[in-house]
């Protein structure tokens, strides 16, 4: 299987290239738009900044790219951040694919922390991504800017209100979590997208 | 509900695991990509590797062995030690580490954090901070312990954390290899000075000095080295005993 992960300048792409080895794949890095339209999974990770992430896509025309992609596609992090409508961060259009807004954490208790890192539960599961889930798994997250509920929400996470985790609308997969990180759950997650059905 | 973290520490010398007992008198304690590895799956929550080799050789040695542990860990992983530039913290994050955990440097020169924030981001800044405690108070120190900085703990993390450091690590001296608990009323304090996550590092001798670092030292992580690497307190049972006393663990 030909799994492509969008080269940006975005950071922690690295751990997403060791994660599909350990499933024994080895992926293209790759911002040639032909190779990632040819491949059979694309893979949109990474962490950064929402605006100068964007620039970076828009003025390589890599968001048409991704945007047009037909095959199972997975966002991480801020990659799904940016496949949402606008950011707070920076305010910053995005991709547009989920009609969703991305929104900054403003906690009211000093012990709740921006950003949010560490591990947290996710509920409410609905998407092939977490296929044999059966009870609140913990995942690994690092975000200070979430995407709130909406028609596309594929798993519920709770930190200072609840939000989408994950997303899904027709073959646009993504989760705020890093699953490259959340240990066997993790692993779980990304080997049922290279396992969905086309 | 976020849970709280449980981080095994390994110190690194010439690629091997090591533990010393207020900072002196290394012990050796085991292959670190395995040992990290029998931790990962163990159910610890994070790892932390600080290398604690001083020469230019020792560092190649380290930075290739970041890269083994990338390849084959899949929680997130800290290191530190020698980190001294933002070239340092490129070369550690490009091998594949999660976070970079800077000391001495940060103090002798406190740009550097705000530095690795605008270029990194503030979640891989960790600032380890070894403080004891005097007569006069908590006070930080440099270079492993052994070069008082002349700046009191609370002024310095409160600093770190208006720089754009993502975390605190703070160990306590005086507590550091005597296993009598983690230092919980200046770990409290410090909660309520930062605005970031806490973590507490020195002291753990027994799962009841976890319970206290989470209750009443209200740390977000908890440290440990020698009582995980010599098996005396088992992570599984540490998560069980947490989870009985009404802590939020990853299980």
């Amino acid at each position: 299987m030909d799994v492509a992960i969008v080269k940006y300048n975005a950071g922690n792409i690295c751990s997403v290239v060791n994660a599909m080895r350990r499933l024994g794949v080895e992926p293209l890095v790759t911002d040639d738009p032909e190779r990632l339209m040819a491949a059979d999974r694309v893979i949109f990770p990474g962490q950064g900044e929402a605006s100068s992430t964007m620039s970076y896509l828009r003025e390589r025309g890599l968001d048409e790219v991704i945007r047009s992609l037909r095959q199972p596609v997975l966002g991480i992090c801020i990659g799904m951040q940016l496949m949402c409508r606008h950011s707070e961060e920076g305010d910053t259009e995005c991709l547009g694919i989920f009609d969703a807004d991305v929104r900054r954490f403003c906690p009211s208790r000093h012990e709740d922390k921006v950003p949010q890192m560490g591990w947290n539960t996710i509920v409410d599961t609905r998407s092939q991504l977490f296929k044999g889930f059966h009870h609140p798994e913990f995942v690994y997250f690092v975000h200070s800017y979430y995407v709130p509920m909406n028609e596309h929400t594929a798993a519920c996470t709770e930190y200072t209100r609840p939000y989408s985790s994950a997303l899904h609308k027709e073959n646009f997969y993504a989760t705020q979590f890093h699953p490259e990180k959340s240990g066997p759950v993790g692993e779980r997650i990304l080997r049922n997208f290279l396992d969905l059905e086309p | 509900m976020l849970a709280k973290r449980i981080v095994p520490c390994l110190d690194i010398k010439d690629g091997q695991t090591v533990k010393g007992t207020n900072f002196v008198n290394l012990r050796q304690a085991g292959d670190p990509v395995e040992l990290g590895q029998a931790y990962s799956q163990q159910g610890a929550d994070e790892l932390v590797y600080l290398d604690i080799t001083a020469s230019h050789e020792g560092r190649k040695t380290f930075t290739d062995l970041v890269r083994r542990i990338a390849a084959t860990i899949n929680i997130p992983f800290t290191v530190g030690g020698g980190i001294n530039e933002l070239s340092d913290v490129d070369r550690l994050l490009n091998a594949g580490a999660d976070k970079v955990s800077i000391n001495s440097a940060a103090l002798r020169r406190p740009e550097l954090i705000d530095e690795i924030a605008r270029h990194f981001g503030s979640q891989v800044c960790v600032v380890a901070i070894d403080a004891k405690e005097t007569e006069e108070g908590w006070h930080c120190y440099l270079n492993g312990g052994r070069i008082p900085a002349g700046r009191g703990l609370f002024d310095w993390a409160r600093e770190a954390n208006d720089r754009g450091a993502g975390e605190i690590l703070f160990t306590s001296m005086n507590h550091d290899g005597v296993k009598t608990g983690f230092a919980n009323e200046a770990l409290a304090r410090l909660a309520d000075e930062v605005s970031i996550p806490v973590i507490a590092s020195g002291g753990a001798g027994t799962m009841e000095h976890f319970r206290d670092a989470f209750l009443q030292g209200k740390a977000d992580a908890a440290l440990a080295a020698s009582v995980f690497h010599f098996g005396e307190i088992g992570i599984p049972e540490l998560k069980s005993y947490l989870c009985t006393q009404g802590i939020n663990v990853r299980k």
